[in-house]
């Protein structure tokens, strides 16, 4: 089977563009598997969170899923096309990475 | 930027976590540095299981019979003096940790103590349901929060430990979102970074698990041992696809309910391995010989399709499956799996390392200054580990590392030199933009290349293999980043983590090739037995940039019982 995943991508400094990737995968398999088969097959500089990959105990994943909050690790591929874009409340980092952190916990811009 | 603390903890899971709030107490001021989020990146969020120490809740119990246990376990190598704290303080902990409401399971009025194996009585606490680890982190950050003089920074992945005149001082770092360069300057430095076990193709790990802290402080120039110590977990939860579970969740389930392991063409096999008459009493096959079955199936063409072997509660009553364990049904069930209907699949998963940072009873290195704690420090599980007793270690050692890294800065003048810094500052800043290979793909390589060659099962031939390939791989990922600056910048990331993974690669293959005997965790298919003469502990260092091995003086058995 094989997911066509539709990527916001950009930093604050340059516009944000799509780029489509298409990844092959077995029923199960999450959006985080396939954006770490992006990454090790097609384009190694695509930015996403995520620490704990299976548990859903890190909480980091989280993104904009076919325009819903979700977390990347909980919700499973499926074929045809799947929107994914960073959280739209939180200050873009890069690609799929937001500024997720409390602002105690931050180097920056402490509150 | 330039930052300046007493204390620097690196890496924010129990220990560290537990180090920063005892450094604090004791009046250190304290920067708590995490390359992920604070409290959620390494394997202490992960824990879904239990939590030992000898609380005597349930039954009558004293930290000598917890000792004794962890001794057992440890065959013949453990540092006993951390050992012996371990379970001396851990009550303490546990309770001190109940007192900030974690919520241990209760059952009338104590707490709930299940007996795990290894243990000689019930002993292991639990958070309900299958949120030890969770629990365990949230109680601590609250604990963070409420604590004066602790700054927390996460993104913040520390690159190198300075060192000047033999003195740990500070740090160098990369933080990550910004993609600036960080020095941070440290009376004291304690490495609380976790274990390796990312390392192998199947593993229970998180990203952050590379091992960072095994090459930070062999850098900075302190020891590690029993490197070549990484326990597998043999029934490791392998297909289908499970998320938001404990990959050794099917331990318990296997202990309880007797769930039946079947190869590729839905044989039992356990039997045929059980020639030697080893048997624990609940299983058919002790844990080493039952990872040693699985993977002797898969090498002879009768594993299961993933690679592993089926695991089947087909036998077990839908009711009892409930009874036993209704809410992970459910969760199950989220998967899409039933366990009265189908098969899983599980295999042996790089699970927890034994071995690393060489400390003393303050836990310091063998480097001024530089302290260890948690999952990075080897010596107080020698050759293997019992379960519940991970998590115990990150608290009890990460509060004696924050006690003595307080005491430590609050006596002494900083050493800080931003000279000393330089080469790791010059290193970030060197970036040379070129077509390198996938790093990606490298670390998936590397992994295959661990769990085929410095596996469970060794010999001296692929141990050969494996340092000829680290060797050359290392050669190839070349002096300089491909690429730095960037706001989190996923090929600096991976080339950082390969610089260390490779580093810590070796330095469980070299001792792994050079102890020809099996114990514990390290089994060795050309040497079987036990050899008397390996009861010592094998030392690794750095040595003009590569690992060099020494071997330390025999652990001659204490005279008293
Ligand atoms: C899935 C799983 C289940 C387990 N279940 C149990 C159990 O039931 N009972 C038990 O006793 N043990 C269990 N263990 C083992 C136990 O959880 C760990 O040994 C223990 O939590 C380690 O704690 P720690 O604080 O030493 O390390 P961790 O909790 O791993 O924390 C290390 C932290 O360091 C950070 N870090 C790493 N490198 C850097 C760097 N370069 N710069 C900055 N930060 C860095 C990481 O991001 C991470 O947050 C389990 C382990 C796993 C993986």
């Amino acid at each position: 089977m094989k997911a066509t995943l539709e990527i916001k991508r950009g930093t604050p400094a340059a516009p944000q563009h799509v780029e489509t990737f298409v990844v092959p995968f077995e029923p199960g398999q999450s959006i985080l598997d396939g954006l770490r088969a992006v990454r090790h097959d097609t384009d190694p500089t695509l930015a996403f969170r995520f620490a704990c990959i299976n548990a859903n105990a890190c909480k980091e994943c989280m993104m904009l899923i076919d325009g819903k909050v979700d977390y990347a690790c909980t919700v499973k591929l499926k074929e045809g096309v799947t929107t994914l874009a960073p959280l739209p409340k939180k200050a873009l980092v890069r690609d799929l990475v937001t500024e997720i952190a409390p602002p105690d916990e931050r180097l920056h811009g402490r509150g | 930027m330039h930052l300046e603390t007493d204390v620097l903890v690196i890496g924010a899971g129990g220990a560290g976590m537990y180090a920063a709030l005892e450094a604090a107490r004791a009046g250190a001021s304290v920067i708590l540095a995490d390359r992920s989020l604070i409290g959620r990146g390494g394997a202490t969020v992960m824990a879904q299981m239990t939590v030992a120490a000898a609380l005597g809740e349930q039954t009558p119990d004293s930290w000598e019979f917890h000792l004794a246990d962890t001794l057992a376990a440890g065959r013949g190598l453990c540092n006993e003096t951390l050992s012996a704290m371990l379970c001396q303080d851990g009550p303490a902990r546990i309770r001190e940790m109940d007192a900030w409401k974690v919520g241990w399971a209760r059952e009338g009025d104590h707490i709930t103590q299940i007996h795990a194996p290894g243990h000689d009585r019930p002993r292991c606490v639990y958070v309900d349901v299958l949120s030890t680890g969770p629990a365990v982190s949230r109680t601590l950050r609250t604990q963070l929060n409420l604590a004066s003089g602790i700054r927390r920074i996460g993104d913040l992945a520390i690159v190198d430990i300075v060192v000047r005149d033999g003195q740990a001082c500070g740090a160098v770092a990369v933080h990550l979102s910004s993609g600036e360069t960080v020095t941070l300057a440290a009376k004291s430095v304690i490495i609380a970074t976790g274990g390796l076990t990312r390392l192998y193709r199947r593993n229970s790990a998180s990203f952050n698990m590379g091992g960072d802290g095994y090459a930070l402080a062999l850098r900075a120039g302190a020891e590690l041992i029993d490197m070549e110590f990484v326990q597998f977990f043999p029934i490791g939860h392998l297909a289908p696809r499970l998320v938001g579970m404990d990959p050794i969740m099917w331990d318990p389930f296997r202990y309880k309910l007797g769930g039946k392991l079947l190869n590729g063409d839905l044989q039992e096999f356990e039997e045929a391995y059980a020639s030697d008459g080893r048997n624990d009493g609940n299983y058919v096959l002790t844990r080493d010989r039952a990872t040693y079955a699985i993977s002797k199936e898969v090498e002879a063409g009768r594993g299961s399709p993933a690679g592993g072997a089926y695991l089947s509660f087909q036998h077990v009553p839908d009711a009892e499956l409930r009874r036993a364990f209704g809410p992970v049904i459910d969760r199950l069930a989220a998967n899409g799996i039933d366990l009265t209907k189908q098969l899983v699949e599980v295999a042996p998963i790089a699970h927890y390392h034994m071995g690393g940072v060489r400390v003393d009873a303050a836990m310091q290195s063998t480097i001024p200054g530089l302290y260890a704690c948690g999952e990075a420090i080897g010596g107080a599980n020698g050759a293997n580990r019992l379960s519940g007793n991970a998590i115990t270690e990150a608290f009890v050692f990460g509060a004696r590392a924050g006690q003595s890294a307080a005491k430590n800065a609050l006596s002494a003048a900083s050493h800080w030199s931003h000279e000393a810094a330089s080469p790791t500052v010059d290193l970030l800043r060197s970036a040379d933009k070129r077509d390198t290979p996938n790093l990606a793909v490298a670390v998936t390589d590397l992994q295959a290349l661990m769990a085929d060659k410095v596996g469970p099962f060794r010999t001296d031939e692929k141990l050969r293999e494996a340092i000829v390939e680290i060797d050359r791989m290392t050669a190839d990922l070349g002096a300089a980043p491909p690429s730095s600056g960037m706001t989190f910048d996923p090929l600096l990331i991976d080339w950082l983590d390969l610089r260390n993974m490779l580093q810590v690669a070796k330095s469980v293959a070299v001792p792994a090739l050079a102890r020809t005997e099996s114990r514990g965790a390290h089994q060795r298919d050309d040497h079987p037995g036990l050899e008397e003469a390996w009861t010592l502990n094998q030392i690794i260092t750095l040595n003009g940039g590569d690992v060099a091995l020494e071997r330390g003086a025999s652990i001659s058995k204490k005279a008293s019982a």
